[in-house]
């Protein structure tokens, strides 16, 4: 379960979030939505301690995640970042099995690339993907493999940022579609964040919409399309009139 | 009037006080870097991509800026030599030069244009790309697994850069002296052996080390912190070349001291 209790951060004048309350319950899937540089990203990094919030709490399963064990803390995670972020360096197995070729009890090449390769398959790539480096695939492919890190050391909670950004529609809806059928799949707390409403449609138990800082509504994602909140409605329905200013 | 001083004093306020800022900064994350040389857990594997990186990927360009310094240097120490009658001392000086002062210096200074930059570089281009972030949320470390190997090869490699460097200007003083200066072959390398000392390379030995040890540390340290965008991590590649040399110019003199 993650608990966020009255969050603030600020960059210098510019304060990003001013009071966040949020709780996301284990198994469900949070959504998140808001418009640009209204501080998802910031939230999420904050709740993976990569960012150290200016006050408020965060619990995650009980733990802050600036206090204790960071790595026994970071194992229970998984993250799909935006731009994919896998390691050019290191050939496709390599960066599926990342996390599973460190540390005392890491895996032999052998299983890692076996690993690597049944994960690619959950997330519709060939085994022959594995051994290729990450300049080599499309921008579907390298989400795709993003995922597959993600998921690969089967993780409690896994967060994906803006997971079909830049992609066409139907690439978007296959990740959409493998996002839902993985959380369910593994029963993990998933938390995302996007602009994109075919993502909140398909993915979202619960959606909570940001807006200059603060949680403007949350709610059951059947709820959206009644919730009477014109912050809301204006953001779904993509109307340039309304309560949030389009030039921001 | 009044306004005018406040501004500017203002501004020197501000300009120190961000200096001093930066300066923390860097006192900071070489404290935290040298501490994780020394913490498990290690990353072999990366350390020995870096020493092939960093060391023998070198090995070219140190090896051709050493040769044709050697002969350059012999060259010139004739030539200002013969003006009192001192051509005999091309050897010992080119020995002495290269070892103490050019084979460090100018191999330092290569090896920042070539690596420096390249750490920054890459470094920056995954801050960007949010590689660190992705390397911290594997539970990963970007500090022990990025920066403490590129550091460590790169202060264990430069010693080795350095004295293959210093044969090979030696060498290239030599073919210049025996092929256009008329030395004998054998006079020529034992004046070489007579007049140079163990504190000689010794000296230029841990000035590599230390020069190396700036490299890496200035590259990571500007890779790490790199702006967004292309504009950022050009700039974070500008940054490393330009203080790794100024600060290999300010160790150097520092250390000559401490030898002499």
């Amino acid at each position: 379960m993650i608990k966020i209790k009255n969050l603030h951060k600020a960059f210098g004048a510019n304060k990003v979030l001013t009071g966040i309350n949020m709780h996301i319950e284990k198994g469900r899937s949070m959504v998140i939505i808001g418009g640009s540089g209204t501080g998802k990203s910031v939230l999420l990094k904050c709740i993976l301690g990569l960012i150290t919030p200016d006050s408020g709490t965060i619990s995650v399963n009980g733990v802050d995640p600036n206090t204790g064990d960071r790595k026994v803390f970071l194992d229970q995670f998984g993250m799909l970042f935006q731009g994919g972020a896998l390691f050019d360096s290191l050939p496709v197995w390599q960066n599926i099995s990342f996390r599973l070729l460190q540390g005392k009890r890491r895996l032999s090449n052998t299983d890692a690339h076996a690993l690597a390769v049944e994960k690619l398959r959950r997330v519709g790539l060939k085994a022959e993907v594995a051994d290729l480096f990450p300049a080599e695939l499309s921008g579907g492919m390298q989400k795709r493999v993003g995922l597959a890190r993600a998921i690969a050391a089967d993780p409690q909670i896994i967060f994906f940022d803006e997971p079909t950004a830049g992609l066409d529609p139907i690439m978007a809806g296959v990740i959409n579609k493998l996002i839902r059928e993985i959380v369910v799949e593994m029963g993990a707390t998933a938390m995302t964040i996007t602009h994109d409403m075919s993502t909140v449609r398909e993915v979202a138990d619960e959606v909570a919409m940001i807006h200059e800082g603060l949680v403007q509504w949350s709610g059951p994602v059947g709820d959206i399309d009644d919730s009477g909140d014109p912050y809301l409605d204006q953001f779904i329905n993509a109307r340039a009139e309304g309560p949030i200013e389009a030039v921001r | 009037m009044i306004q005018v001083i406040d501004g500017f004093l203002a501004r020197i306020g501000r300009s120190t006080l961000s200096m001093f800022e930066s300066v923390g900064r860097l006192v900071m994350f070489t404290a935290l870097a040298v501490s994780h040389l020394f913490r498990p857990p290690f990353y072999w594997n990366a350390f020995a991509r870096q020493l092939m990186t960093i060391g023998f990927y070198s090995l070219p360009v140190v090896g051709l800026t050493a040769l044709f310094t050697g002969g350059a240097l012999a060259l010139q120490i004739y030539s200002g030599g013969s003006r009192f009658s001192a051509e005999a001392v091309v050897p010992s000086i080119v020995a002495i030069a290269m070892v103490r002062e050019l084979g460090p210096v100018l191999g330092g200074l290569m090896v920042a244009g070539r690596v420096s930059t390249s750490i920054a570089a890459e470094l920056g281009t995954m801050r960007v790309t949010e590689q660190i972030d992705a390397l911290t949320t594997l539970s990963t470390n970007p500090m022990k697994y990025l920066v403490a190997p590129r550091i460590l090869a790169a202060t264990l490699t430069m010693p080795i850069l350095v004295f293959i460097g210093d044969t090979i200007g030696i060498m290239g003083g030599y073919m210049v002296g025996v092929g256009r200066l008329d030395f004998n072959s054998s006079t020529y390398l034992r004046n070489t052996w007579d007049f140079l000392q163990f504190d000689d390379i010794y000296s230029g030995l841990v000035k590599a080390a230390v020069f190396g040890f700036i490299i890496a540390l200035i590259g990571c340290y500007s890779g790490y912190h790199s702006g967004r965008g292309a504009q950022g991590v050009g700039n974070a590649t500008k940054s490393a070349v330009v203080t790794a040399s100024v600060l290999i110019f300010a160790s150097n003199y520092i250390l000559t001291e401490m030898f002499f």
